[in-house]
């Protein structure tokens, strides 16, 4: 499971950084998301994998219960990701309406000459 | 779009769709639920309006404009935890009450619950602002 | 008491939901802004620190959680020395906004958006929890993105896709740093994890988390190799905006470095010493050097930006009491300073109608008075005597010969050498030179654009003439951070 996981960790981090540096803005986007999820899983492995019951306080004897802290991180880093994306979305589209195109290589007026 | 089959769904859903937000909600505290899902569940209601209809339909259902739901829900989100500090707690400090239910039962709520709703608040109104822009572009 | 520690984070939050709800009328907007920014320095001079002089310390849980739990907060001095910075910085740029944005009317945004911005500052300087850290920093960041992108010019969302694609990468690496370190000792309270860290020992794993947290902050502090994102965003905003995120933003991955490596991974920081060092040194001569290049004002002083936290790292490379002291005496300096500067150039872009600074001229002839206070500022950036530049680099200087690092001290003198040399340049082009351009109808700019600049360049000399204070201050401080053990003891309790 553990070695599962590091693999799908890993492929996301290179599918994510690969939609990074591609030059369309809405690949772009879709890298950042994948990003957050290749972290999140991250998060969720350093945890520990093991099978137990949920920690609410009276389910069951606590040493059977799973961590509670990566869940609740992981759901922190989501909520955040989720208004980022909201956010890109919008600003994408924005861009796309001022420049008329998606190609990040035609958005060079603001760089260093 | 001006499907009738997708229209009268619409319609039918909408009530069922708030209410299952507000349970979700709810039971947020010790179940899988809050203030966060209940907000998505509830934003989803509107925007299948939007969809079956149009946004100028799904406005007008609103009754005002989703900004306000920000302050309303950041306020609420505030207040619930500046509250420990009428009774001498640090901020955020959780407190429970529990209303009997006619016929039994009892519920139980608490300031994490009022925080809740404020999550849910903003969540919603962040949701409906950002398809409600893009849907009118 | 139990409210006053949170009173950094509830103000400006309560201003920003009041300002939404008042998003309609720009005048109660602006009332509100106001009164949260001055409401938090009056808080800092008059509670915090009398509270902080005494003990040394302030810590608060947060909804009453026992420590390594909950989230705590916990202020020290270096917190203290940061949120008054922000505070005394937030208020002045403010008072700026206020008269700059009575020309061309505001967005309903801008001061929800900026006091959220202050909040998301204060927190991460208030927090004792990696993971609460990672929070604020994200609240921080969400604000400025909306901040910068919001007049909804083309360049301005050029700049802020660029900014934002980049602090997502260092916030995942951010993450992953956070991630390591709760699978290497199953905690994020940040003195817990010091505890845990230290008993167990360094480690392959604890070196590499150290890394993932030197390269996140390195990209929100823009250091060498990764600081090509700031100066493509940071000058298409508006000029208030610019300010506020040019003087404070990248200092905010400073304190997050000074903060961690010095609580968490002492050991190495002081093995990683040369990699910080040669880092530092790269990112002053390449800040420096793409400065002089520029021709654009707001770009000139992006670029010098980047030069001056090369500084900053260099003091935090030199792992001394001494060194990290002169970097926090550096921060109060920068800070105004840097800040200071960019509300002048937007006063001089007022005056002329350009950021272009071969179209400026004769600014020396029409606001002399303007003129005498950019060069106070600016030989205070270039680090002349009798100024705050000059102290602040004194006492880099003095330590790196202490630590026998000689050849950085070479570099940042030469460094401080070619910032006059873009100082100079301004100088003479914006101001000496004839007005190329015949000169506008003589507008009356508003009087709290020069309240603001003047307020911090009066402070920047009173951190001058006070230098000697401030060193104490910052001596204690950088004491606090090199001795942590009554550190752990004021946030767990024992």
């Amino acid at each position: 499971m553990l070695i599962l996981l590091a693999v799908v960790i890993g492929v996301l981090f290179a599918t994510g950084v690969y939609l990074l540096f591609r030059r369309s803005t809405v690949r772009l986007i879709i890298g950042l998301a994948l990003l957050g999820h290749a972290a999140n899983l991250f998060l969720f492995t350093m945890g520990g994998i093991r099978p137990g019951i949920v920690p609410i306080v009276g389910a069951g004897p606590v040493e059977q219960m799973v961590d509670p802290v990566p869940q609740a991180l992981i759901l922190t880093a989501i909520v955040i990701g989720f208004g980022i994306q909201a956010f890109v979305l919008i600003l994408s589209y924005r861009a796309h309406e001022e420049v008329g195109t998606d190609d990040l290589d035609q958005m060079k007026s603001t760089d260093v000459t | 779009m001006s499907s009738l089959i997708l229209r009268t769904v619409a319609r039918l859903l909408l009530p069922i769709l708030v209410l299952l937000s507000l349970f979700l909600l709810l039971r947020g505290h010790n179940l899988p639920g809050g203030g966060f899902v209940g907000g998505l569940v509830c934003a989803a209601a509107i925007i299948l309006q939007m969809v079956a209809y149009d946004t100028a339909t799904a406005r007008r259902m609103l009754r005002g404009s989703p900004w306000l739901l920000l302050p309303l829900g950041l306020g609420l989100a505030l207040l619930s935890g500046l509250a420990a500090l009428l009774w001498g707690q640090p901020f955020m400090t959780s407190r429970f009450v529990s209303v009997p239910l006619p016929g039994g039962g009892a519920l139980d709520l608490g300031l994490p619950t009022v925080f809740d709703l404020g999550v849910y608040f903003v969540v919603l109104g962040t949701v409906l602002l950002v398809v409600l822009n893009l849907g009118e572009e | 008491m139990t409210l006053h520690l949170v009173l950094p984070v509830a103000l400006p939050l309560a201003g920003a939901i009041l300002c939404l709800a008042f998003y309609r009328v720009a005048r109660v907007q602006r009332a509100i802004a106001l009164s949260s920014c001055a409401g938090l320095v009056l808080y800092l001079a008059g509670v915090l620190w009398p509270l902080l002089n005494g003990a040394g310390y302030a810590t608060l849980r947060i909804g009453n959680w026992p420590a390594p739990y909950g989230i705590v907060l916990a202020v020290d001095l270096l917190s203290a020395i940061m949120l008054s910075l922000a505070a005394v910085v937030g208020l002045a740029v403010l008072v700026y906004a206020l008269a700059w944005f009575r020309r061309e009317p505001e967005e309903p945004l801008l001061y929800p958006l900026y006091l959220i911005l202050l909040m998301g500052l204060n927190g991460a300087f208030l927090t004792g929890d990696v993971f609460n850290l990672y929070v604020f920093f994200e609240i921080m960041l969400v604000s400025s993105f909306g901040l910068m992108a919001l007049g909804g010019e083309r360049g301005q969302i050029e700049g802020t896709i660029k900014y934002l694609a980049i602090s997502q990468l260092s916030s995942a690496l951010f993450l992953l740093g956070a991630g390591l370190l709760y699978g290497l000792a199953g905690t994020l309270n940040m003195a817990d994890l010091a505890r845990k860290l230290a008993a167990s020992g360094a480690t392959p794993y604890t070196a590499i988390a150290a890394l993932l947290f030197l390269g996140a902050f390195g990209i929100k502090a823009a250091v060498f190799p990764l600081f090509f994102w700031l100066p493509a965003s940071y000058h298409t905003a508006k000029t208030p905006v610019t300010a506020i995120l040019g003087g404070l933003l990248t200092k905010v991955g400073i304190y997050a470095l000074c903060r961690l490596y010095t609580l968490l991974f002492p050991v190495h920081w002081a093995a990683q010493r040369s990699l910080f060092l040669g880092i530092a040194a790269l990112t002053m001569v390449v800040g420096v050097l793409g400065a002089v290049a520029q021709g654009d004002i707001k770009r000139l002083l992006s670029f010098h930006i980047i030069s001056q936290i090369g500084y900053l790292i260099m003091g935090l490379g030199l792992s001394s009491t001494l060194a990290m002291a002169a970097t926090l005496y550096f921060m109060v300096h920068i800070v105004l300073v840097k800040t200071g500067l960019f509300l002048i150039a937007g006063i001089a872009e007022q005056v002329t109608g350009t950021t272009d600074l071969y179209a400026m001229g004769g600014l020396l002839r029409r606001r002399p008075f303007l003129a005498c206070l950019f060069l106070i500022t600016a030989m205070s950036l270039a680090g002349l005597p009798p100024l705050s530049g000059f102290y602040a680099k004194l006492g880099l200087v003095i330590a790196g010969l202490q630590s026998q690092e000689y050849w950085v001290v070479a570099v940042a003198l030469g460094v401080s050498m070619l910032t006059l040399f873009s100082m100079v340049k301004i100088w003479t082009q914006a101001f000496m030179k004839k007005a190329t351009t015949a000169a506008g109808a003589k507008e009356q700019l508003r009087p709290g654009l020069y309240v603001a600049a003047v307020g911090l360049a009066a402070l920047a000399l009173v951190a001058a003439v006070g230098a000697g204070p401030i060193y104490g201050v910052a001596q204690r401080a950088s004491q606090q951070l090199f001795d942590s053990s009554a550190y752990l003891v004021a946030v767990l309790g024992r």
